[in-house]
């Protein structure tokens, strides 16, 4: 096929690149600048807003793709941020020693351990979630927002039953403490290992999207799951392993805002879901490069406008959002729609 | 006579209340190219997507190579070599044309003279290869979506109405690649609406009115029956040239 690529490369018409939106964060970032003022202070709250934009990608890319590919409203996806956090203490219980340990592998094999028992438990929660609470619901919005929101309260429940309802403080890794100084700029080591955590996750997500067989049928389904089930493939399948996938990547998305909090509680899933919507929606419901671009959107203005002015600051992602839809009310990425 | 490839026997279909087929009957012959004709809300497409499943016949048999497939899923349908391409293409605009064969091709890689011989009778999809298929125009898109259809050895093809909407020009572009799918042995249910096209290319008719089969017979037979085309298609195939 490469071949026949080739021959017809002099003709090839151009395809359209839609680089505005990616355009938008280092705009963002330059027109900031004058207004923080000092440019060390806005690196450090550029990075924290990248740090804090990418675990609201963590938490929200799971929900974009079911949301897109499974016309599901599940308003329970917080609940897997909440049990992704607690299942920290699974690991941290017995290795507690490696949260102390001077030794950045040990530390790092700590974060990473969490990490897989989080998304491992939240991956068959959800495959449970999926097959009782969800699949009843499929085609219809109001009963998955009631239903959704029952399993979350539910959830929730056992989570207070398995583990008190008091806040767990949980130790951050000893070598993710503190920060690194260069100069007058401060960056939190923590946060420098969200963003480096985030971005290998968006890129592993985009290889998967657009160089496997899977990542196609991920894509085509969600434009016209129908049209996917006539060539043959058993959609209902990829469904339940999306949201099974969504769920672990929730979880993962928990472990790295409970680190950042320190401080585990059922909630603190549902805390941010608002938060996740509003990214989701401002990239494109299903998009998950509009999930990735939004998110950052979201974090580096709270950040800015925290600094700069905090008495707007609860308000500017909703802002944020209604400037968004107004430029494109499809959100930055529109993915085609059935 | 060797038994048909598909074969319908009292078939009905509900659509939520409503009742759209009434005891379809028919059988498509392999390796012959066979029309659907009908008025709008005749039951067509309806008759399309119940052998496909994607709408579960209420009652009736519908036998395909000798099998049952009434109660059988869509991908199952899809598995035993039935290919749809729906009145809308169901295109995925998202993907590039190449991802959009690539999909269609279930069993592993599109094998390389086939894919020489498809992009032979839609040579303008080699131009838009690596390009989103959203990009191209609406017979463009048609092509894509036969092109997919085809995009391994399949057992019969149900196209819905692929010269609607085109261009004259296209129009022809499209009778001459559905008289190579014919050439090439392929087994075809064709909903056609544009009975110039159908006369050019069926080998066989069926004409269907309010959910029933009101006439099925060799294509020859309508064509050369001026009064027949009227009292079926209210229309005459002079009237189309």
């Amino acid at each position: 096929m490469s071949d026949m690529t080739a021959d017809a490369s002099t003709e090839l018409p151009r395809a359209r690149s839609d680089w505005l939106p990616l355009l938008l964060v280092p705009a963002l970032a330059l027109l900031a600048l004058p207004f923080v003022g000092s440019p060390s202070t806005w690196v450090t709250l550029t990075v924290a807003g990248l740090a804090m934009g990418m675990m609201i990608f963590l938490m929200a890319s799971g929900l974009t793709l079911v949301f897109g590919l499974m016309d599901i409203i599940n308003f329970g996806h917080g609940v897997f941020i909440s049990l992704g956090a607690y299942a920290t203490l699974l690991v941290l219980g017995p290795l507690a020693g490696w949260a102390t340990a001077d030794s950045l592998g040990l530390n790092l094999a700590l974060l990473l351990l969490c990490i897989l028992a989080a998304m491992a438990l939240t991956g068959v929660v959800g495959a449970v979630f999926e097959r009782v609470i969800v699949r009843p619901v499929y085609g219809s919005h109001l009963k998955q927002i009631l239903v959704t929101m029952g399993g979350l309260i539910v959830t929730e429940q056992a989570i207070h039953a398995i583990w008190g309802a008091s806040p767990i403080p949980i130790p951050l890794p000893q070598s993710l403490r503190g920060a690194f100084v260069l100069g007058d700029i401060v960056m939190e080591r923590y946060r420098v290992v969200a963003v480096v955590i985030g971005l290998a996750v968006f890129t592993g997500m985009q290889l998967l999207l657009n160089r496997t067989r899977i990542g196609l049928l991920i894509r085509a389904g969600v434009e016209n799951p129908e049209m996917v089930e006539a060539l043959g493939y058993r959609i209902r399948r990829l469904f339940v392993s999306v949201f099974i996938a969504g769920s672990a990547l929730a979880g993962l998305g928990g472990v790295m805002w409970a680190f950042y909090r320190q401080t585990l509680t059922a909630g603190m899933g549902m805390e941010v879901m608002v938060l996740v919507f509003i990214v989701i929606i401002i990239g494109g419901l299903g998009s998950v490069g509009g999930c990735f671009v939004g998110s950052i959107l979201v974090a580096l203005v709270a950040n800015y406008v925290g600094f700069i002015e905090p008495k707007l600051a609860l308000i500017s992602n909703i802002l944020v959002m209604a400037l968004v839809l107004i430029w494109r009310p499809q959100g930055l990425f529109p993915v085609a729609r059935r | 006579m060797s038994e048909p490839l598909l074969q319908l026997s009292g078939v009905h279909t509900h659509i939520g209340p409503y009742h759209i087929l009434h005891g379809v009957d028919f059988a498509i012959p392999a390796g012959e190219l066979t029309m659907l004709l009908g008025r709008n809300g005749a039951g067509k497409t309806t008759t399309l997507r119940t052998i496909m499943g994607l709408w579960q016949a209420s009652s009736g048999r519908i036998r395909f190579d000798g099998r049952d497939i009434a109660k059988a899923s869509t991908p199952d349908i899809a598995r035993l070599g039935v290919a749809y391409v729906p009145e809308a293409m169901g295109i995925f605009t998202d993907l590039t044309v190449r991802e959009n064969i690539v999909l269609a091709a279930r069993s592993g890689p599109v094998d390389r003279t086939r894919l020489d011989w498809i992009l032979g009778l839609f040579p303008a999809l080699k131009r838009f290869w690596n390009l989103p298929a959203g990009d191209l125009s609406g017979g463009q898109k048609q092509m894509l979506a036969i092109a997919r259809a085809i995009a391994e050895p399949r057992r019969l093809l149900l196209i819905d109405e692929p010269t609607k909407g085109l261009a004259p020009v296209m129009v022809r572009s499209m009778i001459e690649a559905f008289r190579a799918l014919k050439e090439a042995g392929e087994t075809i249910l064709l909903v056609e609406q544009n009975f110039y096209a159908a006369s050019a290319l069926g080998d066989n008719v069926i004409v269907m009115d309010d959910g029933r089969i009101v006439h099925s017979g060799p294509m020859s037979e309508l064509v050369e029956d001026n009064a027949l085309q009227q009292r079926l298609l209210g229309l005459s195939l002079d009237a189309h040239q």
